[in-house]
């Protein structure tokens, strides 16, 4: 496409001096137009970025001017014995919730799109709790999960079965706000549910035609046209993941019964820092510990790891989608 | 594509770091001089942040205006639900409240020693307060390293919470003196199911549930944070001791069981705390607890005393904290900030009146003697624990309160079982705590 823009543009006599002062008015209208976004990336995007980079080479303590210390940030991460947790816990979430957000939401999304009636009913049960705030959903899991009092442990009983502690239980707490994170995760259904009903008809009337099952038409027709829709989900999940915080320190808070209680006393980490995500550590080394150098340090690390992983998926998934679409290899 | 001159990168780096000191820079106070003291008729007006919510917000609010007496043209303007993170904001942006008041003394080493509160001695020293009309350990939890940078606004003390039905049930006529009675007791106080679940706990070892925090703990046993040398000191004999003595208690529920029966309790501050409802025997807790009681289980008949001692010598110690109050960094009156902090902290008449609203002990010796004072049987444990001065402040670090983190994640991992060999792991957090301290450069 490009080589034949390029040869395009050279078969082209110069152009008149006019139609260039006219050409220089159209971007200068074009840049006026992205100013107000390009300003706001660069003030609320690029100027914080720069400056974490930059603190994550000072010690920093919020009040006093940042100093100069090189890698000491860096360097101490090998000598924080809470680092390599905080890293585990959340590679965990970024593993099971991606996988659990995209094959929970297409699967409802696909059972949605094959409902004779109910269907606004249903899409909608379906999405509102994804309109729950974070800590109020995260409390209502919490109080039905809780073992001994809470219903779903009454439930269990009825069957002889002994639940699990949940938040309360190293174990168990992780599945428990993976729980929550995906009965808030109506948002990805619904953007599955319209790539899934956005798919042609006809490709799968021809393809009944040739008699294909209801399974291979899924794999070979569904999969392949969401597979944009798919790639979003995964990246939006692996983001979300990335930056679990809220749900994470209001569970930890409220089985260790001290969720009401206000300031530095909460039990971050909560039970046996198996709660304890690197979004949450890295607040607590900045705004607990006061040492916002370091922070920014586990920030950068954060931001550097994030932005690789999406880029190495993102393109993944196009050299998938573009074997499946005929391209070299299929 | 062209190449962007090394210089312009260069450039841009150097705006950027500039510009990040300059954030954190601020706005410097105190250059040698003293604010002054504002005339009794001058108006003036003064911005007051706390955590407090509610009815003791409202409290607070009407001890604050009893400044008036003093300056009867002052203004003061109290917003509750401001936590540290909020103070630290507001410092930083060139916006701090007049006083700042925090419930978090684990903080004070970071308020102290980073300059966040301003440096009190100076007014301390031209008004000639005399501060040992505070004890001592109070004194302790509102500086760091000699920088006197708060003051007390009453003080929290702990001790133990015991239900005399269930006591008494178990043929038990008087609380535990000493932890071996403590674990004796618990014993006889827990009923168990017949399946091995727990129905009752006589006392509950669980670290980090509760008040069962590690500074509340330690002074019952004699255990000190630092050593002479002023590095983290935990791998000694009374940490283990108290380690130890949990973990008994531990073994002897049948650790999953236990975490089964606390994992359904209710939080600390709601109507559904285990000792409200009666599922617990015996518990350490603040004096504010007798309050909460009355108020939310009136049933419970309960009493209260000093918490068991691992030696007879120690009874009567106990651990304190409290709200502290200081000037933050960038206050636009601190001269008359400071005189607002004096009259909360030292004026006997507010300290009682404030203590009498919202059940919390005096934070001075005068105070704590003044008839005017509202002792019932349950509340005089902690006064006479105030009293007796041999309580015991919250460590204070430059780190927050990571030190408290580091051994409270041990004791639970302990608790579990996790831990095979107790000094060596006591060991490991001395040194962690060291290296954080050491990372701070405070």
């Amino acid at each position: 496409m490009t080589a034949t823009l390029e040869r395009v543009d050279a078969a082209r006599p110069a152009p008149a001096k006019g139609r260039s002062r006219s050409r220089a008015r159209h971007r200068l209208t074009v840049l006026a137009f992205l100013a107000p976004a390009v300003l706001g990336f660069a003030l609320f995007f690029g100027y914080p970025l720069i400056a974490t980079v930059v603190l994550s080479f000072t010690k920093y303590d919020l009040i006093n001017p940042p100093e100069w210390i090189g890698f000491a940030n860096y360097a101490y991460m090998f000598a924080d014995k809470l680092f390599l947790t905080a890293v585990y816990n959340t590679l965990w979430f970024v593993v099971v919730l991606t996988v659990a957000r995209v094959v929970f939401a297409l699967g409802v999304a696909s059972v949605i799109a094959r409902l004779k009636s109910g269907v606004g009913l249903v899409r909608t049960l379906c999405y509102l709790p994804s309109l729950a705030p974070p800590v109020a959903a995260t409390l209502v899991f919490f109080l039905v999960m809780r073992p001994n009092e809470g219903p779903l442990d009454a439930f269990l009983g009825w069957f002889g079965i002994e639940g699990p502690l949940w938040f309360a239980d190293p174990a168990w707490s992780k599945p428990g706000i993976a729980a929550v994170m995906l009965w808030v995760s109506g948002d990805l259904m619904i953007i599955m549910l319209a790539a899934v009903l956005d798919v042609p008809q006809e490709q799968y009337e021809a393809a009944e035609l040739d008699g294909a099952g209801a399974l291979r038409r899924w794999w070979h027709i569904t999969l392949p046209t969401i597979s944009p829709v798919l790639m979003f989900g995964v990246v939006n999940s692996i983001i979300l993941a990335l930056q679990l915080f809220t749900q994470a320190v209001v569970a930890g808070s409220a089985a260790s019964g001290a969720a009401d209680i206000t300031g530095a006393t909460k039990n971050l980490g909560f039970p046996e820092n198996s709660t304890l995500t690197f979004p949450v550590w890295l607040y607590t080394q900045g705004f607990r510990y006061f040492d916002m150098g370091y922070a920014a340090a586990m920030a950068t690390v954060l931001f550097v790891i994030s932005f690789a992983a999406t880029a190495l998926l993102v393109q993944r998934m196009r050299k998938a989608t573009y074997q499946e679409e005929g391209g070299p290899g299929a | 594509m062209r190449k962007i001159p090394r210089a312009a990168l260069l450039c841009v780096a150097a705006a950027v770091s500039l510009s990040a000191c300059a954030a954190g820079a601020g706005k410097t106070d105190q250059s040698g001089g003293l604010a002054a003291a504002p005339g009794k008729d001058d108006k003036f007006s003064l911005t007051v942040w706390s955590n407090y919510s509610a009815r003791e917000q409202e409290e607070v609010t009407k001890a604050l205006q009893s400044f008036k007496k003093k300056y009867p043209n002052a203004e003061i303007k109290h917003e509750g639900s401001q936590d540290d993170d909020k103070i630290t904001a507001g410092i930083r942006s060139g916006n701090p409240p007049d006083v700042a008041l925090s419930f978090t003394t684990d903080n004070i080493g970071q308020f102290c020693s980073s300059g966040s509160f301003q440096d009190l001695k100076p007014y301390i020293d031209r008004d000639k307060v005399d501060l040992s009309q505070i004890p001592d350990a109070v004194r302790s939890y509102t500086e760091y390293k000699g920088n006197r940078c708060a003051m007390p606004l009453l003080s929290d003390v702990y001790g133990l919470y015991y239900n005399k039905e269930m006591l008494a049930a178990a043929g038990i006529s008087a609380p535990p003196k000493s932890t071996a009675e403590l674990l004796d007791f618990a014993k006889r106080t827990t009923k168990k199911a017949p399946d091995g679940s727990i129905e009752v706990a006589g006392f509950l070892p669980t670290m980090l549930f509760y008040a069962n925090r590690p500074p509340i703990w330690a002074p019952n046993f004699g255990a000190k944070w630092a050593g002479p040398d002023g590095k983290s000191s935990l791998a000694t004999p009374e940490w283990a001791e108290m380690l130890k003595f949990q973990k008994e208690l531990v073994d002897f529920y049948g650790f999953d069981a236990l975490e089964r029966f606390r994992a359904g309790l209710g939080q600390e501050y709601s109507t559904d705390h285990a000792f409200h409802q009666q599922k617990i025997a015996m518990m350490m807790d603040g004096e504010y607890r007798t309050a909460f009681l009355k108020d939310q289980a009136p049933n419970v008949k309960f009493g209260t005393a000093p918490f068991p001692t691992i030696k007879p010598d120690l009874y009567g110690i106990g651990f304190t904290t409290g709200t502290i109050m200081g000037v933050p960094k960038g206050a636009k009156n601190p001269g008359a900030a400071w005189e607002l902090i004096k009259h909360m902290s030292l004026d006997t008449d507010t300290i009682v009146g404030l203590a009498n609203a919202i059940k919390n002990i005096p934070n001075t010796k005068a105070a704590l003697s003044d008839p005017r004072l509202e002792v019932d049987e349950n509340f005089k444990t902690f006064i006479d624990l105030a009293q007796g001065g041999k309580l015991q402040g919250n460590p204070v670090t430059p780190i927050g309160d990571a030190h408290i983190k580091a051994i409270g994640d041990f004791a639970t991992s302990w608790q579990a079982g996790k831990v095979p060999d107790l000094m060596a792991g006591l060991k490991e957090v001395d040194k962690q705590i060291d290296d954080q301290v050491a990372k701070s450069g405070k």
